[in-house]
């Protein structure tokens, strides 16, 4: 049996919770903005396919807003439960941003519901869209205040430490302290980016199935030129990210890079593996890559490893985390750029079976790269909670219990999971477009 | 006023809104269920569903609201209470989860399963009951305190008759609110069936709600004597708060002015949920945290207060449309209007 160590089993159950919940809480904040695009596509363009998408996305949104806002409730009481003395400390001055947030969310609570039972209760499908906008608002708020409290983990500022108590505390400081610009940047960007994958992974996957109807080719049109653009506003806030933390946490650039030794002209490496000397061996090095993503200039010193005393190293495999990142974040670029290219060259590959089949991993793919970028993100900040000021270690609680409630909620999780995609599954396979098109019609409601 | 007393007094207002949003939820999930399986389905899900549809994920929050505030205003319950609610606060949000997303599962993914029917009942009876445990904790005398390590003792707690008391006023309470307002709610919709079955629910559970708030100060009595005397001072309260609850009574007895008794009702509950709050003043925790060891800095304070009142000015007319919308709309309430149910 493995001795019983609740720091471990803390991080392990918030870990679990996080893994899981940014899942939801991604969806969550990208799907909104898909909505509203293609419900202002479809009034705008008076195209029925175009307003059934959004009505069918709204649908299935509900169902993951309802496992994104269990589990948010968790992660917000967990913070607490297995983070005590972590809390205590950062409470006094990070606990802004975390109010701020439930209202955000309180926000976006009551606009979803009152959207969600008033789809044809106006005249002007416009004012019906204007309900969309606080839901949209509040979520991204949410987002941004959230990843305010984790940038504050990064780069605490805003107050001083005299005597083991907090003094001179500056709240505004520390909401807005050096991680938070690009921080937030690149979250809201990566969930738009993941968000419209994963819609488009699911009108691919009817296309890869066979099915031409016309509503799948708008529905991925639609979602991939979205696609192409957050993807491409990833992958600049992304080199922005590379330059924050070469300056703020080198620690974190020089583990997740490989790089040993401070130097000059640093090339970048991506894969490869690291020997039982601790060589790097099969990797992809790029020359001065490193030094312009720091600092934009191929000669610039690149702090290394060797700088940071030894009990305040990340771990090293965050490499391999950066590399999933980074590989999928540009291979989907590559692919939604193909796409794009495509649709306006008529090239025949990109509208074959196989392409359809590589378009429908996008989602799937996106999402794995947030879990890998989450976990690049806070394991490279380890050993701290608070960078600086407390260790991980420190901040546990010390409850006799945390190995039960790991198994406990493994299996809420599991369930959710489970239960949450087979009612997602259940419902669209239950009323097809097809169907939902023929109904209408029917009605004579609207010319489809 | 201190900002201490600001601060806690509007965490104490979020506490009562989802005291009585909660209960309202809870008790239409126990009465739901309860009504499958006594075959008076037909009467009472109906309009059980028309209020619950479109404001379920608001009840969540205002539980959020409190606890996210208090860590807020008073960073030092982060470290008592996050150390001693492992496993309380867990089991209450693992059964939050199941019933919140089993709630939206089944409206809007169309599962339609008779444990799940069964689950969603119980929960709502097993989710007040497992938060109530925090007030009992709170009155003192369960955690131990060795060094910088606070424990919770099980055992006292479960032989605890206080924890029970509290437990068994949490339950009836829920039943109570619940039938009272869903009353007024069948009233409003015209549903004569569903209004004279809710109001004999809300009669039946009146006595009872009663008689364990009572049992509660008995025990306090022996339990935490510093608490039971200050509440001696506070008895005008109870009073007013004891008038409240007769004409509740009067009012469905009579079936007259459902909403009016629902009004009085909330009057009664707030009159009881302050004097017990002012009277457990200055202690979060017996007798280890008061109001102001736990303090955040003043700075902080003024900070959260008016991120509050700018809250306050976005949430309360956006709070107004949806229940014109939806709870205060004649057609939506009466059924004419079915809002494009997805």
């Amino acid at each position: 049996m493995l001795n019983y160590d609740p720091v471990l089993l803390s991080r392990v159950l918030t870990e679990l919770t996080l893994t899981f919940h940014i899942i939801y809480a991604t969806i969550g904040v990208g799907v909104p903005l898909m909505i509203a695009i293609a419900q202002w596509v479809g009034i705008r363009k008076n195209d029925m396919h175009y307003i059934l998408l959004a009505r069918r996305w709204t649908r299935g949104f509900v169902i993951t807003v309802a496992v994104g806002v269990v589990t948010g409730t968790a992660i917000g009481l967990q913070l607490s439960l297995l983070w005590p003395n972590f809390m205590q400390l950062a409470g006094q001055v990070i606990s802004l941003p975390l109010f701020m947030e439930t209202f955000a969310f309180f926000f976006e609570a009551i606009f979803l519901g009152i959207y969600l039972y008033t789809w044809d209760r106006f005249e002007n499908q416009k004012k019906h869209l204007l309900l969309l906008i606080p839901v949209a608002a509040g979520s991204s708020a949410s987002a941004m205040f959230i990843t305010m409290v984790n940038a504050f983990m990064n780069t605490p500022q805003g107050f001083e430490l005299k005597n083991g108590e907090l003094v001179n505390i500056d709240p505004i400081a520390a909401m807005f302290n050096p991680a938070m610009p690009t921080k937030v940047a690149h979250v809201l960007a990566t969930a738009y980016m993941t968000s419209a994958f994963v819609l488009a992974s699911i009108a691919a996957w009817r296309l890869f199935k066979g099915n031409r109807h016309i509503y799948h080719r708008k529905a991925l049109h639609l979602t991939m030129k979205t696609a192409l653009i957050f993807s491409v506003a990833s992958a600049i806030v992304g080199d922005l990210s590379g330059k924050f933390l070469a300056e703020y946490q080198p620690e974190k650039l020089a583990a997740a890079e490989w790089h040993f030794e401070t130097s000059s002209h640093a090339p970048l490496i991506l894969f490869g593996t690291l020997d039982e000397d601790g060589d790097v061996k099969n990797a992809l090095k790029i020359p001065y890559a490193l030094s312009i993503l720091a600092h934009n200039h191929p000669a610039a010193v690149v702090k290394g490893l060797n700088e940071i005393p030894e009990d305040e190293r990340p771990p090293l495999y965050i490499h391999y985390l950066f590399d999933i990142m980074v590989t999928i974040g540009v291979f989907l670029m590559l692919v939604a750029t193909a796409y794009w290219l495509g649709s306006i060259f008529r090239w025949q590959w990109t509208v074959k079976k196989w392409f359809f089949g590589l378009l429908a991993a996008g989602g799937p793919l996106a999402m794995l790269a947030i879990e890998a970028g989450w976990y690049l993100a806070e394991v490279g900040r380890q050993p701290w909670i608070l960078r600086g000021y407390m260790k991980t270690a420190e901040a546990a609680t010390s409850s006799g219990h945390v190995d039960t409630m790991l198994v406990l909620f493994s299996l809420l999780y599991l369930i959710l999971g489970i239960a949450s995609v087979t009612v997602l599954v259940r419902m669209f396979r239950k009323n097809p477009i097809e169907r939902e098109l023929a109904e209408r019609a029917g009605q004579g409601e609207v010319a489809p | 006023m201190t900002l201490e007393v600001i601060g806690i007094s509007v965490l104490w207002l979020f506490l009562f809104g989802y005291i009585i949003v909660a209960s309202i939820d809870f008790g239409a999930g126990f009465f739901s269920a309860y009504s499958h399986w006594a075959n008076k389905k037909h009467i009472l899900h109906r309009i059980i569903q028309r209020y619950l549809s479109p404001v379920w994920e608001v009840t969540n929050v205002f539980l959020v609201f409190f606890f996210v505030g208090i860590v807020g205003f008073f960073p030092k319950t982060a470290y008592y209470y996050g150390s001693i609610l492992l496993v309380p606060a867990s089991i209450a949000i693992i059964l939050l989860a199941v019933r919140g997303s089993y709630y939206a599962f089944h409206t809007y993914g169309g599962t339609e399963r008779n444990w799940y029917l069964l689950a969603y009942g119980l929960t709502g009876l097993f989710i007040p009951a497992s938060l109530s445990i925090v007030l009992t904790i709170s009155e003192g005398g369960f955690v131990e305190k060795n060094g910088n390590a606070l424990a919770l003792d099980y055992g006292k707690l479960f032989a605890s008759p206080l924890s029970w008391s509290i437990v068994l006023l949490s339950v009836t309470s829920v039943l109570y609110i619940s039938a009272v307002f869903l009353t007024y709610y069948a009233d409003a919709a015209g549903d004569e069936r569903a209004r004279s079955l809710l109001r004999r629910y809300a009669l039946l559970w009146s006595g009872p709600t009663m008689l364990s708030a009572l049992l509660i100060i008995y025990q306090l009595r022996h339990h935490n004597p510093e608490h039971y005397a200050n509440l001696w001072t506070l008895a005008w309260m109870f009073a007013v708060s004891f008038l409240f609850f007769a004409l509740t009574v009067w009012l469905l007895w009579r079936k007259r002015r459902f909403g009016l008794a629902f009004i009085a009702l909330l009057f009664q509950y707030a009159f009881a949920f302050y004097a017990y709050g002012i009277s457990h003043y200055p202690y979060l925790l017996y007798p280890y945290l008061t109001i102001y060891d736990g303090f955040t800095n003043e700075v902080m304070a003024v900070a959260l207060i008016i991120a509050f009142i700018a809250g306050l000015l976005l949430l309360i007319p956006s709070l107004y449309l949806l229940m014109r919308l939806f709870l205060f709309n004649k057609a939506y309430v009466k059924g004419e209007w079915e809002g494009g149910k997805e």
